[in-house]
């Protein structure tokens, strides 16, 4: 039997699955209700850019927190033996076995005015915090949700540096810190920039958590979006319009940031 | 008198409970060329790494100029190292490749300066021929100039000592003999001691200074060229060295030993009286004389044409010996041969007797020639040859 065969079924899932819904969005983003082509859709834009400018900021400090936590956090999983990277695997995986609302909600009850972080503060004597309802809610909320994209690529990267070379380094007169510096992390940067591309676009979309740990005060793009097509606002043309807009500064960003990114690996070791 | 540079000193290893290196005495003198030559898995990389620091000995102390370096870790230790496969560092291009260790070098505690990095790195691209190749992608270099990288990468930094793990296994026969030479070469001028592995026998002949032959974690022989050649300590040595005819013998007396039933005259001395010894005679050691003439008689069961000489096999008694010749002897012809008293040399027995040194399965070749039914005949004269 020929593979091409199978893919069939892939190539379908593909074109209704995805190719259908893009198609849809750039029909309604050029449209009028009733069917016109037109270019209004896009004239209210300047509006949004608020919301734009707060859901890239918040996207961005998500991804540079999931970097700092995630690249020590692949590293030692990288290095551990067979067995203890399993166990820890597991752990790192488990949070994304359970619903997303329900992770969400747990969030909640921790960060809450009368939640469990400032229960175990007052037990310490120390005065309480308030976060909920903050952008420092949604951030934890987003690193805390997309923070296993960014550990598994970086992982992924550096179980893969050849041993020979870290012995190489070492030969050549580096310590662990030098071997850290200029061996490990520019052969990590491939790594790191997928798991960037991983964190970074469901992060400048994400709309539950902005609702949930945000308590609306923190209204993001999603929220801006999901408002046109189901919320109150219900106008899904514009939202199209805004999702095509959206869609494209990502696109632009992650073009950008590969080209710099594949530059940076080059010079790194200078 | 040369001066000792790295002792090894009773230095035994073990991987899972399975010994690797068993009781290693060593000891590598300033400026040597010396190799370590073996087999493959007889422990010669696993040496190297006790040396460079990747590896601790499970007992046993490595000295660097009387100085115990146990516990100095790789970075700390005046040793470069050329890993068997290059591990040139896949991000940086050849002139960062080689300045890696240049820009971790501290002269009193300052760095050195680019100047003077960029200048040490062009005068190794000269050395080692790779001009013009300083921006090119590692990745992009062919094996030899990969090779020639991970050469220069390690020189630039003026180690006392340089250790070198199958340099050479990669490249085609041509180019082999060029580095060679280059190695050789870059050794005598630089005055780096050189420790060097390879299995190849022909290049550990060719280039050391001295040879140490392995064969499970032990130390066969350690020796000039000349010395491991002439004069092998036991049967794994001479055949692994060169090729080799091995004989059960019977010393008789100082330069007397049986083969064969037949007395022959030697060299060698110091053996029990009637003591059971393996004989070794090179193949480019016989002489091939009229059957009337010969010590021994055989029959021609095999040959082959090796450009400036013939390999012969040749049955006596249903065991085949390999002569080199330039006389031509057709399969099937009687010939006799004569050793000189020099050609004959005696070991004692060890654990490696009767493992090596018959031809009976040399290639596929000779094992369909010598299927083909052979007569054995009982020769005429008997009698001792000690003329
Ligand atoms: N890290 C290790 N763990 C387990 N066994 C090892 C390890 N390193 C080496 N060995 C074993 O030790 C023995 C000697 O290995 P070593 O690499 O020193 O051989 P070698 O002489 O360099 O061989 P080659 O010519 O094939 O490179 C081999 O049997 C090998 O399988
Ligand atoms: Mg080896």
């Amino acid at each position: 039997m020929k593979p091409k065969y199978f893919s069939i079924p892939y190539v379908g899932w593909m074109a209704i699955f995805v190719v259908a819904p893009i198609i849809l969005v750039f029909i309604y983003a050029f449209t009028t209700p009733t069917g016109a082509l037109t270019l209004r859709n896009f004239s209210d834009m300047g509006l949004f850019m608020p919301v734009f400018i707060r859901s890239f900021r918040l996207a961005f400090i998500s991804t540079i927190v999931c970097i700092l936590l995630g690249y020590p956090v692949a590293y030692i999983l990288a290095r551990e033996n067979q067995r203890v990277q399993r166990v820890l695997f597991l752990l790192i995986m488990l949070p994304l076995w359970m619903n997303f609302l329900l992770r969400t909600y747990a969030w909640m009850s921790i960060l809450e005015n009368t939640g469990l972080l400032n229960q175990l503060l007052t037990a310490l004597s120390l005065p309480p915090v308030r976060i909920i309802n903050t952008e420092a809610a949604v951030v934890i909320g987003m690193v805390y949700n997309f923070l296993p994209f960014m550990i598994l690529p970086i992982y992924s990267v550096i179980v893969k540096i050849d041993r020979n070379l870290l012995e190489a380094a070492q030969d050549l007169g580096a310590n662990s810190l030098s071997v850290f510096r200029r061996l490990i992390i520019p052969l990590s940067i491939p790594g790191i920039l997928s798991g960037v591309t991983m964190v970074f676009v469901p992060a400048v979309s994400a709309f539950v958590i902005t609702q949930l740990l945000g308590g609306g005060m923190v209204f993001l793009l999603g929220d801006l979006i999901e408002m046109q097509f189901l919320g109150t606002a219900h106008n899904p043309h514009v939202g199209s319009a805004i999702s095509i807009v959206m869609m494209l500064v990502v696109i632009a960003f992650v073009i950008i940031m590969n080209k710099f990114g594949a530059g940076e690996e080059r010079t790194v070791g200078l | 008198m040369p001066k000792e540079l790295i002792r090894l000193s009773n230095c035994a290893m073990a991987f899972d409970g399975e010994d690797v290196l068993k009781n290693i005495n060593l000891y590598f003198n300033d400026k040597e060329f010396l190799t370590l030559l073996g087999p493959s898995g007889c422990g010669k990389t696993t040496t190297l790494r006790i040396i460079g620091g990747f590896l601790k000995p499970i007992s046993g102390d490595v000295y660097f100029d009387g100085v115990r370096i146990n516990d100095v870790p790789p970075h700390k230790r005046a040793v470069n190292t050329i890993f068997q496969k290059y591990a040139l560092f896949p991000h940086l291009n050849v002139f960062e490749n080689i300045a890696f260790g240049l820009k971790l070098q501290r002269q009193n505690g300052k760095k050195l300066s680019k100047t003077e990095i960029s200048s040490r790195v062009f005068e190794m691209l000269d050395i080692v021929s790779l001009k013009g190749f300083e921006k090119r992608d590692v990745t992009s270099l062919s094996g030899g100039q990969q090779q020639r990288v991970a050469i220069a990468r390690a020189l630039v930094n003026r180690p006392k000592v340089l250790l070198l793990d199958e340099p050479l296994g990669a490249l085609d026969m041509r180019l082999r003999k060029d580095m060679q030479i280059e190695l050789k070469r870059i050794q005598q001028t630089t005055g780096i001691t050189f420790i060097y592995v390879t299995h190849d026998q022909e290049e550990a002949l060719a280039m050391s200074d001295t040879i140490v032959v392995m064969e499970s974690g032990e130390i066969q022989q350690i020796g000039t060229p000349e010395e491991i050649y002439n004069e092998p300590k036991n049967a794994f040595v001479a055949d692994f060295i060169g090729e080799s005819n091995i004989l059960d013998g019977v010393m008789h007396s100082d330069g007397l030993v049986e083969i064969f039933g037949r007395k022959f005259k030697c060299l060698d001395g110091g053996f029990k009286p009637m003591e059971l010894v393996d004989v070794v005679i090179r193949p480019e050691d016989i002489d091939i004389v009229d059957v009337s003439q010969g010590m021994l008689k055989g029959t021609v069961t095999g040959i082959t044409f090796r450009g400036v000489l013939y390999d012969i096999i040749v049955d006596f008694h249903g065991f085949k010996w390999l002569i080199q010749t330039t006389d031509l002897c057709p399969v099937g012809s009687k010939i006799g041969i004569k050793i000189d008293p020099d050609g004959i040399h005696i070991m004692h027995k060890s654990q490696f007797s009767g493992m090596f040194g018959d031809y009976s399965s040399f290639s596929d070749e000779y094992d369909e020639i010598s299927d083909v039914a052979y007569e054995f005949e009982p020769e005429e004269a008997e009698g001792n040859y000690e003329a």
